[in-house]
């Protein structure tokens, strides 16, 4: 499963650091949210529940951009193939979760799958974001696989112009 | 499972060889009783921007991306901007005159009908 890019493509990466994401158990970026819910979830004493979620090194990961503008930070996730019901979005302290569950519609006794790259089951990404936004306002859409979430910017968070007047 | 019976994929060396930068699309490949079913992820590829090629017995299916272009400046970057390319040598016993595709969510599915004379037959059994 490794080296499914092909090696050129790491050159013209090379300015923005680069994981391959889905092989990445859990990616720096987001490794210490994950490590804080995870003993959350430790303390919390409810170990069923830490049993049977996306742990640490279970699940997928698919690939994340953060990028933004003057008036709104973007999260793209790449999740190609889910239903629009099996995403979850949520906003927390500045922090964004997206989760959810890619099933896999499989018909058992029927034929025999013989290459399967692909990655089935949960998944959970958790990112802080850059800035603070204003939660009651964000959007998000779904189509050709991509997840878009739009956050726009908190009013103490966008760059403020102050006129200085000279006398 | 035969060998021969399964769209193969070519081998690395073969994909890498060739200077490009495309990426390589995950892929799923199943078989089911009338047809081969073969599934390619390829999250930002519209319908429009699907190339699906058979030449010699060789199925070169390529998606281009449109949604490359950046909202803003980036802040943390893991996808690559990256058309995908994936080629599969064909078996001959696919019908190539038959094969359909369909794209959802970023997942391609190309259904490659089996021809008549390898299906599966029940032969039924006279007085």
């Amino acid at each position: 499963m490794r080296n499914l890019f092909i090696e050129e493509a790491a050159k013209i990466m090379n300015i923005i650091r680069y994981q391959d994401p889905e092989l990445s158990a859990w990616s720096s970026f987001d490794r210490l949210s994950q490590l804080r819910e995870e003993m959350n979830r430790l303390l919390d004493g409810s170990l069923a529940g830490y049993a049977g979620s996306a742990g640490l090194f279970s699940g997928w990961t698919p690939a994340l951009d953060i990028t933004q503008d003057k008036d709104n930070v973007f999260v793209k996730v790449e999740l190609p193939g889910l239903k629009k019901e099996d995403i979850d979005i949520s906003l927390h302290d500045g922090m964004l979760t997206i989760a959810g569950e890619r099933k896999q519609e499989k018909k058992v006794g029927e034929g025999e799958t013989f290459r399967e790259e692909r990655y089935f089951g949960r998944f959970h990404r958790t990112v802080t974001l850059p800035t603070q936004v204003d939660a009651g306002k964000v959007k998000a859409s779904y189509r050709d696989g991509i997840l878009e979430i739009e956050l726009p910017k908190a009013e103490e968070a966008k760059p403020k112009q102050i006129e200085v007047n000279v006398s | 499972m035969s060998q021969l019976a399964k769209p193969t994929e070519r081998t690395a060396t073969e994909t890498k060889a060739r200077p490009s930068t495309f990426a390589v699309p995950r892929a799923t490949i199943r078989e089911e009783k009338e047809s081969y079913l073969l599934e390619l992820e390829m999250p930002g590829v519209r319908k429009d921007g699907l190339e699906i090629t058979v030449e010699n017995n060789e199925l070169t299916v390529i998606g281009r991306r449109s949604d490359s272009e950046l909202k803003g400046e980036a802040v943390y970057r893991e996808s690559r901007p990256l058309d995908y390319r994936r080629v599969f040598d064909l078996d001959p016993s696919i019908d190539v005159g038959k094969i359909s595709a369909k794209m959802d969510q970023g997942i391609v599915t190309l259904t490659l009908p089996k021809a008549e004379s390898v299906k599966p037959r029940k032969i039924v059994v006279g007085d």
